[in-house]
């Protein structure tokens, strides 16, 4: 268990694996979209405009997924004090920001012909508007702390005050009488939608979790290197790549 | 099959492209940023290194 928390060998191992995750995120990609736009028939209350579903509920699902995960490193990172746990949870935000302002963006996009309004203070939306607000205020204190250690912790503490908000997202829709519709999958018992519209929205979840791991991946190499530059491995890496 | 009523969307084009369209702008984004800031940190620490090296 040592040896795959060190960095070096998390290094290596994470170059070896993100050219075979981003192939499968291409894969996964391909045939979601193929799926979503072209096997999925119109909706019979929302015609084509429902397609907005395969982006919008798996960003929405990545936007909590991505913030459970940071802060879970965050939690790791304060008890254990493992670097790569610091490392991995800021390299969550961005990604799991950028996923939120997609979630929040296509919702908007389909919300105006849906609702006939691009935004409105419904329980769901504004949980989701807290949960973005949270991201930019966890990347503005990282970069507020110079110490990369003491900023891990000061982070790690913001992320795990924040996790009461993914309940309160996940739960809004039943807690509350929202505009937003309720889970039609992720509910108890059998989901209630189309199996013919439920295959391309898991395709592209599964596309957007492999993608994320790709990314992640890719920003956690350049992390271990600008963070274990006094080292002798990194000077070595550095002469021999090119 | 019918391009021109495929990009139509039945009306809802401008919704369901944009929302596509964002969706693939951040996906290029989130990949082309650890490019470029991989060699921005190779080229930073090989000076780093240099630097080093001379001052020893």
């Amino acid at each position: 268990m040592h040896k795959y928390a060190s960095p070096k060998f998390f290094y290596t191992l994470a170059g070896q694996l993100t050219p075979w995750l981003a192939a499968l995120t291409a894969v996964l990609l391909l045939a979601g979209l193929y799926f979503g736009l072209f096997v999925a028939p119109p909706d019979y209350q929302q015609g084509e405009s429902y397609r907005i579903m395969f982006i919008h509920v798996p960003a929405a699902w990545m936007s909590m997924f991505v913030y459970m995960l940071m802060a879970g490193a965050g939690a790791v990172a304060l008890v254990w004090n493992i670097k790569l746990a610091e490392m991995f949870a800021a390299c969550c935000a961005p990604i799991g920001a950028s996923f939120t302002f997609l979630a929040l963006v296509t919702g908007s996009l389909w919300g105006k012909p849906m609702w006939g309004a691009w935004w409105a203070w419904d329980a769901r939306l504004t949980s989701e508007l807290i949960l973005f607000f949270l991201y930019i205020g966890y990347m503005a204190l990282q970069a507020s702390i110079d110490d990369p250690r003491r900023a891990a912790r000061a982070s790690a503490i913001l992320a795990l005050v924040g996790v009461v908000n993914i309940p309160v997202i996940h739960f809004s829709v039943q807690w509350w009488n929202t505009l937003h519709q309720p889970a039609s999958v992720t509910r108890m018992g059998a989901p209630t939608i189309a199996p013919i519209m439920l295959v391309p929205l898991l395709l592209m979840a599964l596309a957007f979790t492999v993608y994320f791991f790709t990314v992640v991946l890719m920003r956690m190499r350049n992390e271990i290197l600008e963070r274990e530059r006094h080292t002798g491995w990194v000077a070595e890496i550095l002469e021999s790549e090119p | 099959m019918n391009w021109s009523h495929f990009f139509a969307m039945g009306g809802y084009a401008v919704y369901v492209w944009s929302s596509y369209g964002l969706a693939v702008l951040i996906l290029i984004l989130n990949l082309y940023l650890p490019l470029a800031r991989r060699k921005t940190v190779q080229r930073r620490l090989r000076e780093f290194l240099r630097l080093k090296e001379q001052t020893r």
